[in-house]
């Protein structure tokens, strides 16, 4: 199953170790991870449910490009990073 | 009826926190920090029941708030607002056809609903809209007639990128009386609770905009709002070209002229008991915002806008370029106190209505608002 690993800077705020859930897309895997972990969802997420302006994921070392619907495709090996852009800081 | 009780703390939401400071001798010193490092846009101490709130504006994280009940000693996360999904192919654009985002931006007003309403807060935002919470905070909905007001798409940032809610005022005849100051969409008013909303009042002018437009009540730059607690028909603007006030409850507006150093600021404070006082903070307009001739000044007027005083001992009359935003002056419930909080990070505290003032032993971060908090 995919292993979502979140950013460094995001722990002081809310403790989010990694976590390893299912999912096909970026959406489902963020989603099964949030309900791990509900608070996590609006530090990541925007209110429409959007990457949010100053946030990165990163699948397998590529940066998402479909940052409203995350749908990017997820294999049962990947590696999925949460982070903050350097932008936003 | 009691006389009201002196300030027992001050909150100071910075740039890097929130600060709490408690008299300390004839000063302030600070009493506990919260948040450090942490862009705190607002803070709210709630009388009712002696909670305080504090917004912070996380870069990369976004906007949260989080309370803290009066007898406990850490603050915990509550809900901050949040838009519903926006409908798919709506077009939704403020008055300078910019896309407005349907997520909370910044959190830029925060009040109680009134003593008659127990756990009701207003809360004001960047995008413009007004929400409301039944429950201190647990939950909070967006108040749909003013969001879905088409009158709402005129409205436009003034210094910000989007317009936004900055003044709520709670009427104290009613609290079903609220009124908003939008910059830049004027002042708007409901009667009932948040279910209708009217622009209202002539008299302001912008001098930014073409001659159609320069006078009509819903583009108006409302910098800040105040209103006298003790006689509610009393309202006072700071706005971005000038100060103005009404004797009518708002119905009219009528512009205060050359007021010294200047009539360009960004806040004003009514006396919470007399009618005719008020104080603002001068800067000079309005491309490069700083004291004028680097004396940090306040002013103040008491004669109902007629002539004011220009209040400068203890102030720094040294090269000074401390700049007040909208939230950095607040008055005491006596009227007696007052601290203003500059944005480089200044604090000052007067207990004679502004004649003298005592700078708080510390260096602050940017300073976005200050409250005093009574027991």
């Amino acid at each position: 199953m995919p292993r979502v690993v979140f950013a460094a800077a995001l722990q002081r705020h809310v403790p989010s170790p990694p976590v390893i859930v299912e999912g096909a897309h970026v959406r489902d895997v963020l989603d099964a991870a949030f309900a791990l972990n509900p608070r996590l969802r609006s530090y990541v997420l925007d209110d429409q449910a959007g990457l949010r302006k100053h946030m990165s994921v990163y699948v397998d070392g590529v940066a998402i490009r479909d940052r409203s619907g995350l749908s990017e495709i997820v294999s049962e090996a990947s590696e999925i990073y949460v982070l903050q852009s350097l932008s936003g800081g | 009826m009691a006389s009201p009780s002196a300030p027992t703390h001050i909150l100071a939401a910075t740039r890097k926190g929130l600060f709490t400071l408690a008299p300390d001798g004839a000063s302030w010193a600070i009493e506990r920090v919260d948040f450090l490092g942490d862009n705190c846009s607002m803070a709210m101490s709630d009388p009712r029941d002696g909670s305080t709130y504090c917004a912070l504006e996380h870069g990369h994280f976004g906007v949260k708030i989080h309370r803290r009940a009066k007898d406990q000693s850490a603050f915990d996360e509550i809900a901050a607002p949040s838009f519903p999904p926006k409908p798919e192919g709506l077009i939704d654009t403020d008055g300078f056809g910019k896309t407005i985002p349907w997520s909370t931006i910044k959190i830029w007003a925060l009040e109680p609903g009134g003593y008659d309403k127990d756990g009701l807060i207003w809360c004001g935002t960047i995008p413009g809209a007004l929400f409301s919470s039944r429950d201190q905070g647990r939950t909070w909905d967006l108040n749909r007639p003013l969001w879905d007001e088409p009158k709402r798409q005129k409205w436009f940032g003034g210094g910000a990128d989007l317009p936004g809610i900055h003044s709520i005022l709670v009427d104290p005849r009613d609290s079903n009386i609220v009124r908003l100051g939008v910059s830049c969409g004027g002042v708007w008013v409901t009667r009932d609770g948040g279910q209708t909303f009217a622009n209202e009042g002539n008299g302001m002018w912008a001098d930014h905009m073409p001659p159609e437009q320069m006078h009509d009540p819903n583009i108006q730059d409302v910098h800040c709002l105040a209103q006298c607690k003790g006689d509610p028909t009393r309202l006072w603007v700071q706005h971005h070209n000038a100060m103005f006030y009404s004797i009518d409850d708002g119905q009219s507006w009528i512009e205060t002229k050359d007021v010294k150093p200047a009539v360009f600021g960004f806040v004003v404070v009514a006396h919470p008991t007399d009618p005719l006082t008020a104080w603002y903070v001068p800067a000079i307009k309005d491309e490069q915002r700083i004291p004028v001739d680097g004396r940090f000044v306040v002013t103040r007027t008491r004669d109902g806008g007629r002539s004011f005083d220009v209040l400068s001992r203890g102030l720094p009359q040294i090269p000074s370029y401390d700049l007040v935003y909208r939230h950095g002056l607040a008055v005491s419930d006596s009227g007696d106190d007052l601290v203003v909080g500059s944005t480089s990070g200044g604090l000052w505290v007067s207990s004679d209505q502004g004649d003298s003032w005592c700078a708080a032993p510390m260096r602050l971060p940017p300073i976005h608002a200050v409250r005093f908090v009574h027991a």
